[in-house]
């Protein structure tokens, strides 16, 4: 028995689960299949950053365009995701980090970005809980955080309330194209039909591509992420770094949530488990950020799987070899924001064949030779 | 061969012992400054006392495995006050915290007794300050030398609350109410098989008739209603006694506690898989009768494995060594692992009993009214996880303990569900209408416990 609908979606992340939303919302009978529980990996245990600040140029037309989701999130969902603008506070701790914010002021302003450099006077000045190695910052006042193990979820319920029917532990073990129809099937022996199909697997996407003959070279990015006892609160902005090597962002109930670094994994299972030394650099490097961090006790530390582009931006737009077959996947560790974009972005590539969002940087074609 | 022993209670004395005793030297690392483990935790430095005083029934045994422990420490590489807070059995190697270091032990096979620690079930007021577990109101009284208050209520069931009650009363505190949610009847019916249990049996007996003979209020069956307090701590307990008649103590401090859960984030980060075992009421992780688990080298015994008690954690040491030993090709002595495994049977069975005359109180904790907090370490009230079980939750009900997890933040605080995580599994389990093995348990996460931003390298 095979069910049959109009389009397919292979994955439940937050970009999957928000494609099926906004398909459901314009009334296309659409399917999503996750192997476990929607938001379960790079979705669901990502550091929560809401930011636009410091993407790769291409990306930043589709992060503004999260960014208006975002702020309506409620409305759309039901649920705000705890999505709380603080700003996103970028910091230098070298001339050639400095160097770096002040280049990316012209990118920002470019794509209608706020961003305000705070420069070395101003720095300890306005924040003077940062530590002496920090020369300078950028603020992003629009930028912010949310939770990241609500947003998946909630898209996913608010996609079910809309028609949308989401199928969590439904793995998908085969894929076949007949031209004019996909036909998935699942381990317990299930069958999906539709002409249209979704990959929106996250490093899982990789084989789907390959499946479809368009193999590209993904990789398994396992965040090494940790979250602190509850402390008194005094770090407002969202904090990253130029490089990217450590981050942190404080919750109002006292919580430091902050990553660096990666974890160990193995998507076959999938498992991921954060490595203790890599847990120990990035406290040492979020303590040289933030010095009264010294002594705060880490309670749990956990990661999750994404896939990593050898780009750093994702594959997204319709496959190179397969009519009906759309991308979106790889976002390289930094999709959560995007993802709420990503599903209408994904809606309008198939309903109507078109979508206003630049998607040249990210055709699936740069990876294989001869169709790029 | 780099063999840890992780533990120096029971479990973890007999088990450095036999391997001492196969001229090997293992590495021995216990969180405690000189072992013992909580059950024969040894008193700082200048609060000594005799061990009659300390252990009562138990002195000898408490005298006889202290005397082990100093025995085998030089002959084995023996690091008290180390915290073993990761283990990568990938590449077999444990990440410890010792006075704020950070060290990394290689290991080719490891034995874990790590223990137990107290289940508990909220009480409305149980977050007041003065409420403390059993075990930590028995652990001020060895260790420190005092009560945790002048006036004392024990509210619970197991023998560790008759036990406790007497060891406070026998010290001379004042103890108010002892209060078992377990009624006469269910203890009454476990009779024949706790038999089985000899001087267990007749020591348990002899406390309760000693605090009856005392005139200590005591009531079985009850059912807690809250513990009272103003801004000076706490003022009373009150509770619905068998009869269905509302009853108050007045008091300063109360232990509570529900049994034991093992204390198993280490085999759980080691990768050895669980099982809900039913009459303990327990997540357990999983092992043949001598402590071997499916991951190469990783061996349990003790508490940690399973509650089973200080003479079972003895007796499973000492197994699990032996197993460790002709697993890596010693020849060991067949007879004596028979011998052990046919002790270790006999004691499951009046474990078994023990467990039928104080069952796990499910029903209470599934009971518990909305506005009670059930996560202290994440201000979480019950009616927040019933809440997100429900088809109207924005993200969708949470149809597992992991989901739950994620979705209110239930088990997310600095304890990580170690002291709520009974409870709210079955608050979840009931909203759902399932049974409580049906919806997981929540996973382990590296850290243990929680473990300390250092201080930055350079700072001035």
């Amino acid at each position: 028995m095979t069910t049959e609908c109009d389009v397919l979606i292979q994955g439940g992340g937050g970009a999957g689960c928000s494609a099926a939303l906004h398909l459901a919302q314009r009334r296309a009978r659409v399917v999503l299949l996750e192997r476990g529980l929607v938001g379960g990996q790079a979705s669901g245990v990502n550091y929560g950053g809401v930011r636009q600040q410091g993407r790769h140029p291409a990306e930043l037309p589709i992060a503004r365009r999260s960014r208006e989701i975002w702020g309506r999130l409620k409305g759309l969902v039901g649920t705000d995701a705890e999505f709380t603008v603080t700003g996103h506070l970028k910091l230098a701790r070298d001339e050639r980090e400095e160097a770096d914010l002040v280049a990316y002021l012209d990118i920002a302003k470019e794509h209608g970005l706020p961003l305000r450099m705070v420069g070395r006077n101003a720095i300890h000045r306005e924040y003077p809980w940062l530590g002496p190695k920090v020369l300078a910052g950028s603020f992003a006042p629009e930028d912010g955080a949310a939770n990241p193990r609500l947003l998946a979820p909630a898209l996913a319920n608010a996609a079910r309330a809309a028609g949308a029917v989401i199928r969590e532990h439904a793995e998908v073990v085969a894929h076949h194209h007949d031209g004019a129809r996909f036909t998935l099937r699942t381990k317990s022996g299930e069958a999906f039909s539709a002409p249209l199909l979704l990959n929106m697997s996250g490093y899982w996407g990789g084989a789907v591509a390959a499946a479809f003959g368009e193999p590209v070279p993904v990789a398994p990015l396992a965040p090494n992420m940790m979250v602190t006892e509850p402390v008194r609160y005094f770090i407002e902005p969202n904090i990253g770094v130029v490089g990217g090597n450590v981050y942190l962002r404080q919750i109002p109930r006292g919580n430091i949530i902050l990553g660096g670094g990666h974890a160990e994994c193995d998507p076959s299972l999938p498992w991921t488990r954060p490595l203790p030394e890599v847990t120990m650099e990035a406290m040492q490097l979020a303590v040289e950020l933030v010095p009264a961090l010294a002594g705060t006790q880490v309670i749990r530390s956990w990661s999750g799987i994404d896939g990593q582009m050898p780009d750093r931006i994702p594959v997204i737009g319709p496959s190179g070899t397969t009519p009906g077959l759309f991308h979106a996947f790889g976002f390289s560790g930094h999709g959560f924001q995007l993802g709420p974009a990503i599903g209408a972005i994904m809606a309008e590539l198939v309903l109507d064949g078109r979508t206003d969002v630049p998607l040249e940087p990210f055709r699936i074609g740069r990876f294989t030779s001869g169709s790029g | 061969m780099r063999v840890v022993v992780v533990g120096a209670g029971p479990a973890g004395v007999r088990a450095a012992e036999k391997l001492v005793a196969a001229g090997l030297s293992p590495i021995w690392v216990d969180e405690a400054p000189d072992g013992g483990g909580r059950i024969y935790q040894r008193p700082p430095p200048g609060l000594e006392r005799d061990a009659r005083t300390l252990y009562g029934f138990e002195a000898k045994r408490a005298e006889a495995l202290h005397a082990t422990l100093d025995a085998l420490k030089p002959r084995s590489e023996w690091r008290p006050e180390t915290f073993v807070w990761h283990i990568r059995p990938g590449a077999r190697e444990l990440h410890v915290l010792h006075r704020g270091r950070q060290e990394r032990i290689s290991y080719d096979a490891a034995i874990l007794c790590t223990g137990a620690m107290d289940r508990v079930i909220p009480v409305r007021g149980w977050t007041l300050p003065g409420v403390t577990t059993l075990g930590a109101a028995q652990i001020a009284l060895k260790a420190q030398g005092c009560g945790i208050g002048r006036r004392v209520v024990f509210l619970g069931t197991g023998p560790l609350l008759w036990l406790v009650a007497y060891q406070y009363a026998k010290a001379g505190a004042d103890v108010a109410a002892v209060l078992d949610t377990t009624s006469f009847a269910t203890k009454v019916a476990a009779v024949p098989g706790l038999l089985r249990g000899g001087a267990t049996f007749a020591k348990g007996l002899y406390f309760i008739a000693w605090l009856r003979r005392r005139g200590i209020r005591i009531a079985e069956g009850i059912t807690p209603l809250e513990i009272q307090g103003d801004a000076n701590g706490i003022t009373a307990v009150t509770w619905r006694d068998a009869a269905g008649r509302d009853c108050r103590e007045v008091c300063d401090a109360v232990g509570i506690g529900w049994g034991l859960r093992p204390e198993a984030q280490l085999a759980d980060l080691a990768g050895v898989p669980f099982r809900h075992d039913r009459l303990q009421q327990n997540w357990v992780p999983v092992r043949d009768g001598a402590g071997r688990t499916p991951v190469a080298g990783i061996y349990l015994a003790g508490d940690g494995a399973g509650i089973g008690g200080a003479e079972v954690a003895e007796l499973a040491g000492t197994r699990a060594a032996l197993a460790l030993l002709e697993d890596a090709g010693h020849r060991v002595d067949a007879a004596e692992a028979a011998r052990l495994e046919g002790r270790l049977a006999g004691q499951a069975r009046f474990r078994a009993a023990l467990e039928r005359a104080f069952p796990f109180p499910a029903a209470l904790a599934r009971a518990l009214a909305d506005d009670v907090i059930l996560c202290r370490c994440e201000g979480l009230r019950v009616g927040e996880l019933r809440a997100a079980a429900r088809a109207d939750a924005a993200t969708g009900p949470a149809p597992e303990m992991n989901r739950a997890k994620a979705f209110t933040r239930v088990g997310m605080g600095r304890c990580q569900g170690r002291v709520c995580g009974a409870a709210a599994a079955e608050v979840l389990a009931a909203e759902l209408g399932c049974d409580v093995a049906e919806i997981g348990r929540l996973r382990g996460q590296p850290p243990v416990k929680p473990i300390p931003i250092p201080a930055a390298v350079n700072a001035p």
